[in-house]
């Protein structure tokens, strides 16, 4: 057995995510190899795919403990809401803001996340109430203020420095033997490698990762085994609420305006993300390089189509769901090998 | 007429390369009461479903009323008269007496629409041959294990069965109800029809069957007459090893008391339970299912909020409102079902050795210190003998025997003080049964104390150094195992 069937056996899944995205990206290169190999066209994919990816993290945290969380989208638009009128606010006249105050807003928007996670939690753990049903309530309440705060109107006009920061691409250098200087890395990417660091790191390194996965194969067991289960709970969604939160941020910053409807598909995206990725709906198992591929597999499909112009982009979710199908019939099969079985 | 009902001869079946059986012979007389026995994975439930036509076998075969086949469909089993009452009963939870009992006739003779009225004769009649009385509309889901097992029987009946084989039918039965199961087990046989036994619990084995066959590892070890078989052949035809009863002696000297429990009331499970325990002990407590010995292990780590009374570690009063508390304090506990409360079954060994005391592993930040962390793993696999090639491979894959000492190692690890087993031995091969005593007993004599939770009374007076008898969720009778006999402490229990 050489190296490479050793790897492949070794993460079934994981392997056929792979081999997916480089399917999909030696078709393109034999197809629209000058349109889609392009340094713009990467980093747009890459200050793009942060905004639902970042959502998807904290995604994946909740369904790990065998819930699921369904309040992303209403925490990402009424955090970027409020965090759109407060620079308008903090900014006056003036219509820009300094490196300081960013800063300022980004911590304000983690708390914000952090409560309505943390709210979550509560729900969950404390009052028992199914995941599944308290983070769908709470989305609604919090879409619900988002939309009596602005009327349902985007909310615009907010200081041109956030966004100008936010977009900016870092790691200067000059194409060419002339030309202007250019950026090679998007700020969302950095923002989104960061937590993917950070919860690559908590899962992997920390106590609280060993936790996770266990309480998510059983409550009972980890109960009877002295863990803390609520605090575990409430941590996780409210680290759910602040990715979320984050997520919206950088929504706000893609779209220099924010609005209660925004990112509305992305809800269901998450969670169809995390299970492509390998994570057990029922809990307990689930690793983040999976997800992180699924998550890049999504963005360079949505990319890729977009190269055609015969192809409406409402394809895209035609496509989506075919491939998420087609991965969970070929995760069946794996499962439940066909084999000779004996006659009866 | 041939003397045997069925002959099972020289069966042999592989599975991928592996023989499960290995030329298997069994003979079963008509009406009689055979008991298979054997450790888990020695080939009995292979057998079984060999003999009930769901397996093939590679060779031999099977002869039924002198009538000789080398195969059989398990639609033939059944025409034959043939009944496998498995452990899961296979009965419809969702439905009721009425339709379970009625569902297999209903659908043999084709009946597309319901009739209430033909389907109560017919599960009325049903019932009546074992004269077991319940109502006909209750949901089956709602019914105890043994009136699903007594539904179950009656459904076999129904095909004008010759032999019934029960798969481990005690498993999950309490005293009371497997009396009353082995009753209708003797009427069955009164009726003419032969009974297969499966079980691996040796009092069983003495108590209703007159013959019996043992396997081990696929090969069959022993078959006879019951009564030419006792307690030393038994377990040396099932293991293959001589066990010695070692019987417990106290040798760790300790003056004062490490565990205190005074007038603790749990409502509703049980009141004014008052006992104290010394390092180096083993306190036995028994009683009935439902006589709160279980809600008493809960209480004491915390799981059962208690209305009254107080706990006292090392003669200082702790409160215990978690199993947190309850570790802090020095209380580790081996729950009753491994499977749902012990054990974290699809993850690794190695982390369900050391959840518990985790966060004593773990450096800045939290990390996990995984050299530390691998130690600890090697050091209780090795203490305990756990058979795995690799400690991080998951529970599922080892045996009862193993999983039970994957629970201790997690409390042996969080070095409790007064460690609590709830039945410490239920589902476990007799091998590894008297490991873990063995192990229970080093323990004490290193100073922790232990308290047993058990209705195996054997088990009871062999290991422990004190027993308390509960019923009804009251303290009944305080005992020294030394002097008392399994007769004397069942009259207190009942």
């Amino acid at each position: 057995m050489n190296a490479l069937t050793k790897f492949y056996r070794k993460d079934r899944h994981l392997s056929r995510l792979i081999v997916m995205t480089v399917v999909w990206l030696v078709f393109m290169a034999v197809t629209k190899f000058d349109k889609f190999y392009t340094i713009a066209n990467f980093q747009t994919i890459a200050g793009k795919f942060p905004e639902f990816g970042l959502m998807s993290l904290g995604a994946m945290l909740c369904m790990i403990t065998g819930g699921i969380d369904l309040s992303s989208v209403g925490v990402a638009n009424l955090t970027s809401i409020l965090m759109a009128l407060y620079m308008r606010y903090r900014a006056g006249e003036s219509a820009s803001i300094s490196g300081l105050m960013i800063a300022e807003v980004f911590l304000l928007a983690m708390l914000i996340g952090c409560a309505a996670g943390a709210l979550n939690g509560i729900l969950i753990s404390k009052i028992h109430i199914p995941p599944i049903l308290a983070t769908l309530g709470v989305n609604q309440l919090l879409t619900g203020i988002a939309l009596v705060v602005t009327n349902g109107k985007a909310v615009s006009d907010i200081p041109t420095t956030f966004s100008a920061v936010i977009n900016q691409k870092l790691l200067k250098v000059v194409p060419g033997k002339r030309g202007a200087m250019m950026g090679l890395i998007p700020v969302q990417l950095l923002f989104f490698i960061a937590a993917a660091v950070l919860v690559w790191f908590l899962l992997a390194r920390t106590t609280y990762g060993r936790k996770l996965y266990l309480m998510g194969t059983s409550e009972k067991v980890a109960r009877f085994s002295g863990l803390k289960v609520d605090r575990l709970l409430i941590k996780t969604y409210a680290l759910s609420g602040i990715l979320a939160a984050l997520g919206g941020m950088i929504m706000l910053a893609n779209y220099n305006s924010a609005r209660s409807d925004y990112g509305s598909v992305y809800t269901l995206q998450c969670i169809l993300i995390v299970v492509l990725g390998g994570v057990s709906p029922t809990g307990g198992k689930g690793r983040i390089s999976g997800v992180m591929l699924s998550i890049i597999l999504l963005s360079l499909l949505e990319a890729g189509i977009n190269r055609f112009p015969e192809i409406s982009s409402y394809y895209i979710t035609l496509i989506w769901g075919a491939v998420l199908l087609l991965v969970m019939v070929l995760n069946y099969f794996a499962e439940h090998p066909i084999t000779r079985r004996a006659k009866a | 007429m041939s003397e045997y009902l069925l002959r099972a001869v020289d069966i042999v079946k592989t599975f991928a390369g592996v023989k499960a059986l290995q030329g298997v012979s069994l003979d079963i007389r008509p009406g009689e009461i055979h008991c298979l026995a054997g450790e888990n994975g020695c080939g009995k439930s292979t057998l079984i479903k060999v003999i009930s036509g769901v397996y093939q076998p590679d060779s031999g075969y099977i002869e039924f009323n002198g009538q000789r086949y080398t195969s059989i469909t398990p639609r033939e089993s059944i025409a034959m008269g043939i009944q496998v009452i498995y452990q899961d009963f296979s009965i419809f939870p969702n439905l009721t007496v009425m339709e379970n009992l009625a569902f297999n006739t209903e659908l043999a003779a084709g009946h597309k629409f319901v009739n209430r009225r033909r389907m109560k004769e017919i599960a009325r009649e049903a019932l009546s041959k074992i004269n077991f009385n319940v109502a006909l509309d209750r949901l089956v889901g709602t019914l105890t294990v043994a009136e699903k097992q007594m539904v179950a029987i009656c459904r076999a009946l129904m095909f004008d069965a010759k032999l019934i084989i029960m798969d481990e039918p005690t498993t999950a039965l309490t005293r009371k109800e497997v009396s009353a199961l082995f009753e209708i087990i003797l009427k069955l046989k009164a009726q003419g029809i032969a009974i297969l036994f499966v079980s691996h619990k040796l009092n069983e084995v003495f108590e209703i069957s007159e013959r019996f066959t043992i396997f081990r590892s696929g090969q069959l070890i022993a078959t006879g007459n019951t009564q030419d078989l006792d307690d030393k052949k038994f377990t040396y035809y099932m293991t293959g090893r001589e066990f010695e009863n070692v019987k417990f002696k106290p040798s760790f000297e300790a003056d004062k008391p490490v565990l205190t429990v005074k007038n603790l009331t749990v409502p509703g499970a049980f009141e004014d339970v008052s006992f104290d325990l010394a390092p180096g002990q083993i306190l036995g407590i028994t009683g009935l299912l439902d006589s709160g010995r279980t809600e008493l292990s809960l209480a004491l780590f915390g799981l059962r909020k208690t209305s009254g009374g107080e706990i006292l570690m090392k003669g200082q009063k702790v409160e215990i409102s978690s199993p947190r508390d309850a570790i802090a304090a020095g209380i580790g506990l081996v729950p009753e079902d491994r499977l749902s409360e012990g054990l974290f079954l699809p993850q690794p060994i190695s982390d369900n050795i050391v959840i518990s005391e985790i966060d004593e592993l773990a450096g800045a930040l939290s990390v996990v210190d995984s050299k530390r962390r691998q130690a600890e793993v090697d050091k209780w696999v090795k203490d305990l003998a756990i058979a795995t090639p690799n400690p991080d491979n998951a529970c599922t894959t080892l045996s009862g025997g193993n999983q039970q000492r994957i629970v201790l190692a997690k409390w042996l690890a969080c070095k409790p003080d007064v460690l609590i087993l709830n039945g410490p031995t239920v589902g476990v091969d007799i091998g590894s049964k008297h490991d873990i005593h063995a192990i229970l007993q080093r323990l004490a004599n290193q100073g922790m104390a232990v308290i047993i939770i058990s209705d195996d009374l054997p088990e009871i007076l062999e290991n422990c150094s004190d027993l308390l008898v509960m019923r009804a969720g009251l303290i009944v009778a305080r005992l020294d195992p030394t002097t008392t006999d399994e007769a004397l402490v069942l009259q207190h229990m009942m």
